[in-house]
């Protein structure tokens, strides 16, 4: 039997002073890849930042269960050790600390809320270099300082490789195409794919349809005015492409 | 949405090492003026040369006013109304640690330096460990001998090295330097010295932990440091203080001399209490420290990590009178709640193709307040002199403040300075990047400000290195939230 991952049911929230989530409905399965696509200003990043907890957003209703457990009671941090991974649209440089140290801080506060030993430095070093060669990042790269003086397309391979060593349980990838060249769009895309292992939920949230070339969602949902109008499998996007938003939002009103 | 933890409850108050050791202190009765002076003068038996510049000292301070132009406020201090004097009772003088007060032991267990167990580890540390104001324990001493190396109180090298004393102490900061270093000069109860000979390395970094004890007990450290022709020393202090409500004053002065081809590296990590939350108690920190590189190719380096004090004042400077001298300044300093501080350095050069580094590192939380304040003065002899001063500062909260005061004195044409300085504040996208890779609030500060101070924290000597970065995280604890 596979379980839910994440169930959303009649969420409604609100960014700043403004209502974006309108009774949104959504369940994620085990190994199910999800995408969410929807025109801009439809309320996209604003569900990812209420997925992860960001401060600056509240929920005014519904629920929200990660694995059976009340998400929406949870902080930050602790969505984060649950196994929630975003990959984020504008990942942001913190100056001096080495990628790699950071990682090292971040792995280990996920591994003590498992139960699991903390690693080392040179345990954790096995594992980021594996991870990083399959991704084609060198040793260099790692040690430089988090995403301070990288190219649009190499954060979003750092973001790969972050959510690599991790491994969450499930990832959303916010607007993960943005700024990339198609090289680029590959290396995330392959990143992404193996480290699709039959339990691992994804959620792609993204306006166009071209990443969508590289990772074949199970399920396609189209999001307007924050809920989803409508659910279907992979043509959907190739629909959504042809014929463009404007006559999926209106027919699902 | 899930409640932030309110970490904010619990800052402050937790000074780690707030506790005080019951051991019967030998104090002088309270108030300064020259019967005092003799007593101490008496009770530590020094020659009569020592005396008259106590009182000499102490004659022009009282022609002094206490300087004010400081970016700091507090309440007047009485100097009527502290001890001048307090020395544990020496039942009879230690000889080795087994003869050392069981008491002192145990307070030096928890702050974390066992010497017996150091006198174990093959060598690495030597600990001169000053308790109130007299040194009490000397490890490696014999090891330093061999090399010829003089590492003592200074109470001891005024008996058993008076010519180097009387030849060095007082000649880098006089006792008319300021108000404080000219108190000091008067009532200086103990500290460190070290003489290097000529050509020797110092074959492990010698260090002193200051430790503020005795009730209302101004203490006067002094220490000087001696690095003959073409030697090498890396000295390190490090400071704890336990609970007080009163303030308490800290008025030091640290005194180096580099020779022809020598080099000192001098690190200071300074945590001693700095009030509540409310800012009350807190050591006053007023502290007078200067390089004198007197020879060619002479370079000495201060670094320093500032986490403590309510108030710190604090100018560790660099003499740059031989010839392609050196003199660097690396300082990172945290202020925190009501904490206030103000400090920088003064880089003098005066030998021509003299260099000098200055990199300030200071993050403000809370409702602290810092000024960093810093001298480049290049005189005219000082052909192709050489600066590079670069201060940044990192805000955390809305309610701290942060100032850079940058004096630069320029009288000769061939010389190049260069200022750098940034203010920035920690981000929320940054805080949030950090939490949603499973960090916690405090561990992404600890992460974003250690990162911040990188370059400074590199100069440090390993093991310090890894203290300090402990106590970085400590200082900020509940400083976001």
């Amino acid at each position: 039997m596979t379980k839910p991952v994440l169930e959303i049911k009649d969420l409604c929230a609100k960014a700043g002073d403004k209502q974006i989530i309108k009774n949104l409905n959504l369940t994620i399965m085990e190994g199910e890849v999800h995408a969410l696509m929807g025109p801009n200003g439809a309320g996209k990043s604003t569900l990812s930042n209420v997925l992860c907890g960001k401060p600056g957003y509240e929920v005014l209703s519904g629920t929200v269960r990660f694995h059976g457990k009340d998400l929406l009671q949870m902080s930050v941090e602790e969505r984060a050790r649950e196994g929630l991974f975003m990959i984020m649209q504008y990942p942001v440089e913190i100056a001096g600390v080495p990628t790699v140290n950071f990682l090292k801080h971040a792995l280990n506060a996920v591994r003590k809320h498992r139960g699991e030993p903390e690693l080392d430095t040179l345990g954790f070093l096995k594992i980021a270099k594996e991870e990083a060669a399959k991704l084609g990042i060198s040793t260099e790269m790692l040690k430089r300082p988090v995403n301070v003086g990288f190219s649009g397309g190499e954060k979003k391979r750092m973001e790969t490789w972050q959510m690599a060593v991790l491994k969450p349980t499930m990832a959303l990838l916010d607007e993960a195409d943005s700024g990339l060249d198609i090289d680029a769009l590959k290396v995330v895309a392959d990143g992404v794919n193996t480290l699709r292992d039959g339990k691992r939920a994804m959620l792609i949230i993204t306006h166009y349809q071209r990443l969508l070339n590289y990772i074949t969602p199970d399920v396609v949902h189209i999001f307007a005015d924050g809920h989803i109008v409508r659910s279907g499998d992979k043509t959907l996007a190739l629909a959504l492409e042809e014929k463009g938003y404007a006559a999926f939002v209106n027919e699902g009103c | 949405m899930a409640q932030k933890p309110t970490i904010a409850d619990e800052s402050g108050d937790k000074y780690k090492y707030g506790f005080v050791t019951d051991i019967d202190a030998d104090s002088a009765p309270v108030g300064l003026n020259e019967d005092i002076i003799r007593l101490i003068s008496q009770k530590k038996n020094e020659p009569d040369w020592l005396l008259q510049r106590r009182l000499k000292a102490f004659e022009h301070w009282q022609t002094m006013t206490e300087p004010k132009w400081a970016n700091i406020t507090y309440d007047p201090i009485d100097y009527q109304a502290l001890s001048y004097f307090s020395a544990p009772k020496p039942k009879n003088a230690p000889k080795s640690l087994n003869d050392v007060a069981p008491e002192l032991l145990e307070t030096y267990n928890k702050l974390g330096i066992p010497l017996k167990e150091q006198e174990v580890l093959a060598g690495v540390v030597a600990v001169d460990a000053v308790f109130d104001s007299v040194s009490v324990a000397t490890t490696y001493r014999a090891e330093l001998e061999k090399h010829g190396i003089i590492f003592c109180s200074i109470s001891e090298a005024v008996q058993k090295h008076p010519d180097l004393v009387q030849k060095y102490l007082g000649s880098v900061v006089p006792y008319t330097d300021n108000f404080f270093a000219c108190l000091n000069s008067a009532v200086f109860t103990d500290g460190s010295f070290v003489y290097i000979p000529k050509g020797v390395r110092c074959p492990m970094e010698l260090s002193t932990y200051f430790r503020i004890n005795a009730k209302n007990t101004g203490q006067f450290e002094r220490t000087l440091i001696v690095a003959d022709e073409g030697s090498y020393v890396s000295y390190l202090e490090g400071c704890t203080a336990p609970q007080r409500d009163e303030n308490q004053l800290h008025a030091a002065i640290v005194e180096i001399v580099v020779l022809k081809d020598a080099e000192v590296k001098y690190s200071t990590v300074q945590n001693w209490y700095p009030g509540d939350s409310e800012g009350k108690g807190g050591v006053y920190n007023f502290v007078t420290k200067r390089a004198a590189c007197r020879g060619e190719n002479s370079k000495v380096s201060w670094t320093q990590v500032e986490t403590g004090s309510s108030i710190t004042w604090k100018y560790p400077s660099c003499v740059l009178q031989g010839d392609n001298s050196v003199g660097e300044f690396y300082s990172v300093a945290i202020t925190n709640n009501h904490q206030q501080a103000d400090t920088g350095t003064k880089m003098i050069h005066l030998g021509k193709n003299t260099r000098s580094k200055i990199i300030s590192k200071g993050i403000s939380a809370g409702r602290s307040n810092q000024t960093y304040r810093g001298l480049v003065h290049v005189s005219q002899t000082a052909e192709h002199a050489r600066n590079y001063s670069q201060c940044d500062n990192l805000l955390i909260g809305a309610l701290c403040g942060a100032h850079t005061v940058p004096y630069v004195e320029n009288h000769n044409a061939t010389a190049v300075l260069e200022h750098e300085a940034t203010t920035s504040k920690i981000g929320d996208e940054q805080l949030f990047y950090c939490r949603q890779r499973g960090l916690s609030e405090e561990d992404a500060v600890g992460l974003i400000v250690n990162g911040f101070c990188r370059e400074v924290m590199q100069q440090l000597p390993m093991e310090f290195a890894i203290e300090a970065a402990k106590l970085i995280n400590i200082s900020l604890e509940g400083s976001v939230g």
